[in-house]
Order: C-alpha cells, then structure tokens, then sequence
C-alpha cells in the first residue's frame, strides 16, 4: 500500500502545481481569443505583478500600515500598475500591429517580454522576495489508511479554490456583461465588430487588464510558494505546453492542460526518474506538448481549423 | 567616388544576377574583405591601436564572427522560410557536443549485444562538419512537426528542442565523457598539422568559416531553393498549389539552418570558449540569436551581421558611454537596460520596419544613388 | 476565333459534391472542359464557383463523384498530382508571394522544372547557374508578354492591384500550363484594365493553346471570351452550353434576377 499512498500524494501535489500552470494558461488563452495574439509576455506579467505588490506590501508594512490595510493598498496598487501595463502594450505594441500576421505579433510580445522584465526589475528590485499571503503549512489525510498519511499543501487547496472562483469569474464576466459579448464578437472578426460599433481599442485593453489581472492572481500564489523572484518567468514558459495540450482558445482546456501537465511532470519524476536520470520535470511539458501537436494539433479542446482561400 | 551606377549596363542575366551588381558595391565589399583578412591580422600582429591589447579580438570580433554566422542559420529558418525557432541555442549545443564527441572518440558500450562501437577521435576539421551535420539531423527531426503545424505552434516544439536537449547535455554524462563537473575542454585545434591558437588565428579560422558559409546560404537563398522557402513564408497554400512540396522545402530549410547553426556551435564551443557547460547555449542563446535577426534584418543574409554586431556591441557600449561621462552604472542596471532597450527597438522594428537594420542600409543607398536630389 | 476541337476532353468532372460539416457547396455537379477551349463558369455569389476549381486542382476532396483528367480517372485529386499534371490557377483575393519581387513570384512559377539539387545551388556554379540563366530567359519572355518590364524588381506588395492580377497570371503561365484555371482574373479592375487582361487571356489561349476555366462576374466579358458556360447556383449545376444558348436558359435568368426557390 505504500506505493498507491505515495502515488496518491505525488499525484494530489501535481494536480496542484499543475493548478498554477493553468492560472498563467489562462492568461494566455484570454489574449489569443481575443486578439489572436499569442501572448510570450503572460510570465514577464506575473513578475510584475508580483514585484508590484510585495514591493508595495513591504513598504506599507515596514511604514507602519497594519496588515490587512497594507493588502488592500498593496492589490491596488499592483492592480494600477496592471493597468498601466496594459494600457501601454495595446497602445505602443499591439494597436500600431493590428492586422499583422501572428508570428509578426508573437515576436511584438517577446520584444514586450524584455521591456517588461527589464522595467520591473529594474523599478521594484531583481532580488527574490517572499510573499506570505497563504498559510504554507500541510494537512496529512487518511493518515488510517496509508502509513504517514497523505501530505497535501495548504496553499495548493489555496490556489485551486483561487483559480476555481477565477474561472467561474471569467466565465460570468464573458457570458454575462456587455464587455464580455464585445470580446467574443472582436474574437471572431475584428473588423466586423468594429464596424458594428465596438470599441476595439477598448476592449483590446480590457483583455490585457484581465490579462493582467490573473497574471496578479497567479503571482500571489506562486509568489508563496516560491518566492517573487525572476526565475517565475521561467516556470511560466510552461504554461505554453500547456496551452498546445488543451488547446488555443479553450479555458476549460487551460484548466484540464494545466492538471495533466502539473500531475503528468511529478509522476514521470518521481517513477520515471528513477531509470533516465532526475530532472525530467524540466522538459516533460514540452516532449507531451509534442506530442499532442503530432497526433492532435488543435489540442484536446481546440476547435479544427477549416483553412480557406 | 559617387555612388552612381550610370552606364553600368548588364548584357547578360548572369551579370544582372550577381550579389552585388552594381561595381560601386562591388568595391566596397573587396575594401572591406581586405581590411578583414589582411588589415586586421596586420594590425593584430603588431599591435596598432585598436588592437594594442587582444580585447577587440577576443571580446567582440570573435564572439561576433561566429554569433553571426548562427544568426545566418536562424535567418535561414525564420526570415527566409518563416518558420519560428525557439531552439536555435539547442543546435547549437548539439552541434557542439556531436563536434565535440567526435573530435575526441565516440564509444558506444552495447553491453547486451557483447560488444561496442569505438570510432577514433577524427581531425578537428572533420568534427566541426559533424557536428553541423548531426545538427542538421536533429533539425529535421524536430522540423518535422511543421509540416502539420504553423508559427506559435511551431514555436513551442522549438521550445521542446531547447529544454530537452539543455536536460541531456547536462544530465547524460556520456556525451562530456563522463567528466565530474560537467564542464568539458575541447581537442587541440590542429588543421592538417596547422595548430590554431592565438586569438589571431582563432579569429581568421572564424572569418574563413563565416565568409564561405555566408557565401553559400546567400547562393541558397537566391536560388531556387530560397524561392521555395520564402513563397512557403509568404503563402504556403498557393506555393503548394504551384508545385512546391511543403514537406521538402521546410525541411530542407531545417537542415540548412540547423547546419549552418550547429557550425557555429562547434565554432563557439572550440575556438572561444574552449572549455564549456550546458549553459552556454541556453534559451537565452536562442532567443539572443533571434533578437540579432529581427533587429539586423529578417530575409536578410547582411542583416545577420548588421544584428550581431549590434547585439555585442550594445552591453559595451551601455557600460562604457556613462562611465566615461562620470555615472557609472551597476552591471544589474546595464542587464536591465539593455532587457529595455532591445525589447523597445524589436518592438519598434517590428512596427516600423520589418526588415531590420538591412533594409534601413538599402534605403539608405537607395537615397545616395540620386543625392544630392531627393528623387 | 479558333473553334477548339470537339472530340478531345481535357477535364471531366463527374457527379461530384463537397461538403463542408453540413453545408452543401457543390452537389451532384459533372461538366467537361475540351482541349484549347475558354470555359467560363459563372453564377451568383456562393454558388460553388470557387469551390469547384479548389476541387480541380485538389485543395479541396470532393465527397462523392470522379474527376478525370488527361484521361485518368480519381475520386480526388492531390495538389502535388495537379500541379505536376499541368494545372495552374490564379486567385480570387491575390494570393502572390508578398516578400518577393515580381521576377521571384514567377520564377517561383518555375519550380517544378527545374532540377538541380542543394549542393549545385549552393555553389552557384555550372550546371546550376546554366540552368538559373535558362528559366530567367523563360521567365523574360512571360514578362514581355505581359508587359511588366518596369517593375520586374519591385517587391510585389508595392504594386496596384491591377498589376499585381497580371504578376500572378504571370507565375501560373511559368508554369506552362495545360489547363490554367483563373478565379474572377478582372474583379475590382476598371475598364481599360478589364480590356488588358481579356487581350493577355485570349492570347495565352491562342498563343500557347492553353485550356483556360475562368470565374468572371462581367457577363459581358464572359459572353465575349468563353467558347461554353457552365452555370452554377447554390452549388447545383442549372446550365451548360454557349454562351447564346446559357443566355437563353430561363433557370439561368431566374437564379440571377432572384426567383423564390
């Protein structure tokens, strides 16, 4: 039994960290269904973000502030800096772009990437700072069943709970408002809903708000677990696999690529490692990525493209 | 000498093909290939400003030679046949270490078949068009994925290439034979009896190389071959309803890219770093030598010079200007800066001139051929 | 005008229909195209026009039906199978190589014959440079014909449109053609344009004998190029004759005047 137990654990903790890959899928997701704009810059965003608001939490806290007031301004603010942020790309990187062809767009982002990374590491600091928001002790389950229990992370309940209430969020924001219909109709067709009257540049800036927005959400709980430091930018990288694996323009594929990949890359760790040496953790997103693109390019929930001419 | 090409006229479509045919140009080049082989080394040799120490040399021309000649493989993949590639670091990691496995003696122990295969180590040579040669294989083998997926797709499979290839290098101690630290020299740089070593050897090898690569892939690209690879850029679907094959032509422009890059990584492992790590050719390698193509020039073999030469020449440039104004900045701020300042320049090229510095230079002839009338 | 002979076919389209998830683009559609004949196909807007050429030259796999082609019959065609064979197109929305210049778009038209592999070209040299210097000489002559001498160095995205239509005709004549299928060659042309383009049309079928299948809206253009018309509407085949006959056809009045089906 002590194997299925450490199974059990190895799988619950890689469902969870695959819970924050999926946070900065999300991001992505958002961006390329409304914009076609496949966003490189979705983890220089989480350092922002980030950065932003531990920065701005030390300050408070060290001028004074009592805690819960020192959060609030904190999100604030980092959620103004967000906003400039997104302000700034649509206006300097991805307006003056429009009607471009995606790779042209892609490499607009990695140029963004660099601006951003440089900018906030060079206003809020490059050092690695912790966050403390969420508890960071563990619960040991079913400790009757399997010897020792089952070690589970409070801050990964933290973070699915987080990313559950964000994506009911998104889904009611999208179904629901007026902003959310405007997207979906500049997701299909640009021109056509601005010449219906859509406010494309707006919305444009809603989508990287919101971008924004869950880059912040997904800096706070990476922030916890790992400090805020540079290297985030990193681990975002392998939010890309998991977008090829659930598809472009999917958010419930976000989610379920996110699982696959977290649970995916510490089983194949933990069992496989043992044979083909450590460290497969570092590349197994992406081998899977590749080979989801050879079997099924448009990912699990993508849609198929119909090419015409 | 104005720059007039007036009563030059072409009689035969070989003249009116030439890489540069206007004699003006022409000439220039022959100025500047002199100064390259001949000036340099001179100056080198005897220690004329500014080569009174060997910084220029080892610093800047040599990691410039070689950085530009894998810019030409990556212009080769993503300006020329417009597929992106996020692994050009990873080429050139496996063009390094196959140069490197093969310069020093390739043992496969096949322990279960009771016997194993021991190549000895080949000349220096041989083992540098080996390494470009495996490169290209790999090449292939990750390019094969684009036959059924396009750009940001293309971009993660790349990606793919990168870490996957960053894991093994570090983790399979087989390819740095087995060395403890995971850091390995590279052989003795013999040319059939000629042993490479000063930095003024090292740096003609390096323009030798780059010089008849640069030829080549420009022949390449004004050739049928490079027509196929940009109508597949431009329009895949109406180059495939013309008759180019998509399969063959993307994956040609895969191994020659990969080549030419995994060259240049044997060139960088061998001749200027001679003793190196995994880390050397890093995603932040592959995403350098991207910048270097973008801002230089994408479907642009000048270009990949132009780019290269920026991209070393701006760090010193930002640590050198303010302390010679008196506000020396901190290496932290200098990596910050030059993060900002590429990222601003690729996103401005990008919206302003897709092609780079190259066409910027183009226009700019343009121009100087009616000066001093505006048109 | 030269009547192209009767008894030869070059194309024959049998019993074919495409779908595409529900919608029917084309059903149940067969018409045939005779050695060195101009045939139009026409109809209003959606009616499988566009669809129908995708299908001859295999971008697009017909559901049901056959498609026979210098004598050999499939139930689809490949666009490799095509290209090889002789069928070149031009484009609805200009479909040229943007990066390139003119002179590289219609060398590109050369591709299929030319035969010099990776290392000749990289060298430049002999065999490969002879055989650059053959089809340059080809491709000079298309581009007299057409008349673009001035800009065969401009890059293509620089070019009016009207100049950019015959580019592509150009690229698709490299090809050398037995069968040229032209999608609405004189859409967004003004008259003088429109003429040009009708004159380069029946000299390529005169001078080269080419087959020629042309999608055209002008009825006036097509009454006077096409030696036959077959008339598509809502992806179903309603007429099929000269174009005094098709002219005649009540069905083909209805569908153009907007009948209640």
């Amino acid at each position: 039994m002590i194997a299925l137990g450490q199974f059990l654990e190895v799988l619950i903790g890689g469902l969870m960290s695959g819970v924050l890959y999926s946070l900065v899928a999300l991001g992505f997701v958002l961006i390329f269904k409304a914009s076609g704009v496949f966003n490189f810059a979705q983890g220089a965003m989480v350092l922002l973000a980030g950065l932003a608001l531990v920065r701005s939490l030390d300050f408070l806290v060290a001028e004074g502030f009592p805690l819960w007031a020192a959060i609030i301004i904190g999100i604030g603010f980092a959620v103004v800096i967000m906003a400039i942020t997104a302000w700034l790309i649509e206006r300097l990187v991805i307006g003056p772009l429009v009607n471009q062809d995606g790779l042209t767009l892609f490499m607009s982002t990695i140029g963004a990437t660099f601006i951003l990374e440089g900018a906030a590491q060079m206003i809020f600091g490059s050092d690695a700072y912790p966050l403390r928001l969420f508890p960071t002790d563990a619960w040991f389950l079913f400790e009757s069943l399997f010897p020792g229990g089952i070690l589970v992370n409070k801050l990964d309940v933290w973070g699915g709970f987080i990313a559950g209430i964000l994506v009911a969020g998104l889904a009611i924001f999208f179904q629901r408002t007026k902003t959310g219909r405007a997207l979906r109709a500049v997701a299909d067709d640009h021109l056509a809903a601005q010449s219906v009257g859509i406010p494309i540049n707006w919305i444009w800036f809603v989508v990287w708000l919101v971008a924004g927005l869950v880059a912040l959400v997904a800096a706070t709980v990476w922030g916890t677990k790992l400090g805020v430091q540079y290297s985030i930018t990193f681990l975002a990288l392998k939010a890309l696999p998991v977008l090829i694996i659930g598809g472009l323009t999917s958010v419930p594929g976000a989610i379920v690529g996110g699982l696959i990949v977290g649970a995916g890359e510490k089983i194949a760790e933990v069992f496989l490692g043992a044979y083909i040496g450590g460290g497969i953790e570092y590349w197994f997103a992406f081998v899977l990525a590749l080979a989801v693109l050879l079997v099924r390019p448009q990912g699990l929930f993508g849609e198929r493209i119909i090419e015409r001419i | 000498m104005l720059y007039r090409e007036a009563g030059q006229f072409k009689t035969t479509y070989a003249e009116d093909m030439a890489i540069f045919p206007i004699r003006q140009d022409r000439i220039a080049l022959g100025i500047l290939l002199g100064i390259a082989f001949i000036g340099v080394p001179l100056l080198a040799t005897f220690h004329v400003w500014p080569f009174a120490g060997d910084y220029l040399l080892w610093a800047i021309l040599l990691p410039f030679l070689i950085l530009a000649l894998a810019a030409i493989g990556v212009n080769i993949l993503v300006g020329y046949c417009g597929q992106i590639s996020l692994g050009s670091g990873a080429f050139m990691a496996v063009g390094a270490y196959s140069a490197y496995k093969s310069g020093t003696g390739v043992h496969i122990p096949l322990a279960w078949l009771g016997f194993a295969i021991s190549i000895p180590p080949l000349p220096v040579l041989a083992s540098i068009l080996l390494g470009g040669l495996t490169a290209a294989v790999v090449g292939i083998l990750f390019g094969v994925p684009s036959l059924r997926i396009k750009g940001l797709y293309l971009a993660v499979a790349t990606l793919a290439a990168q870490f996957f290839f960053d894991w093994v290098f570090l983790r399979v101690p087989w390819f740095t034979n087995y060395a403890p630290s995971g850091s390995v020299n590279a052989p003795a740089l013999n040319f059939f009896g000629l042993v490479i070593g000063t930095p003024i050897e090292r740096y003609l090898l390096c323009l030798t190389f780059v010089t008849v690569f640069a030829v080549l892939a420009k022949n390449l690209v004004r050739g049928n071959l490079g027509r196929q690879w940009m109508a597949i850029r431009d329009m895949d679907i109406a180059a495939e309803l013309i008759g180019i094959r998509p399969l063959y032509a993307k994956l040609t422009a895969f191994a020659v890219s990969s080549f030419i890059v995994g060259v240049a990584g044997a060139l960088w492992a061998f001749v200027y770093l001679g003793s190196w790590e995994p880390l050397a050719f890093s995603i932040d390698r592959s995403l350098q030598l991207l910048f270097m193509v973008i801002i230089g020039g994408l479907g642009s073999i000048m270009g990949s010079f132009v780019g290269a030469a920026f991209i070393l020449i701006l760090p010193i440039m930002l640590n050198l200007i303010p302390t010679e104004l008196g506000v020396p900045l901190s290496t932290e701020t200098i990596t910050h800066l030059e993060f900002i300042i590429f990222g601003s320049l690729i996103c401005y090229l990008l919206i302003k001139e897709p092609h780079g510095f190259a066409r910027l230079i183009s226009i700019g002839k343009e121009k100087l051929r009616l000066w001093p009338f505006p048109y | 005008m030269r009547m192209p002979d009767k008894s030869e076919f070059l194309l024959q389209v049998e019993g074919v229909s495409l779908t595409f998830g529900g919608v029917t683009a084309l059903r149940d559609v067969s018409f045939d195209i005779r050695k060195g004949e101009i045939r139009a196909i026409i109809g209003p807007n959606g009616a499988g026009k566009t669809s129908m050429l995708n299908v001859i030259n295999g971008f697009y796999h017909p559901n049901r039906g056959a498609i026979t082609f210098k004598g050999r019959t499939r139930a689809r065609m490949q666009s490799f199978e095509a290209s090889r064979g002789g069928i070149a197109r031009t484009f609805q929305n200009v479909a040229l190589f943007k990066g390139m210049s003119a002179l590289d778009n219609i060398m590109a038209g050369r591709t299929l014959k030319m035969r010099r592999g990776l290392l000749w070209q990289m060298l430049r040299y002999g065999p490969a440079l002879a055989e650059e210097i053959e089809h340059r000489n080809r491709v000079e002559e298309i581009i007299d014909f057409l008349e673009i001498e001035a800009i065969r160095k401009v890059p293509v995205a620089r070019l009016p449109y009207g100049l950019q239509k015959r580019v592509e005709l150009g690229r698709a004549l490299a090809m050398e053609p037995d069968l040229l299928l032209l999608d609405e060659p004189m859409a967004g042309m003004n008259l003088e344009e429109k003429e040009d383009m009708s004159r380069f049309i029946i000299d390529v079928s005169n001078h080269y004998g080419t087959t020629i299948a042309l999608i055209e809206h002008d009825m006036a253009v097509v009454m006077d190029l096409a030696h036959r018309v077959v008339v598509l509407d809502h992806g179903v085949k309603i007429a099929d004759g000269t174009p005094d006959e098709v002219k005649q056809n009540q069905g083909v009045i209805d569908a153009y005047l907007g009948v209640a089906h």
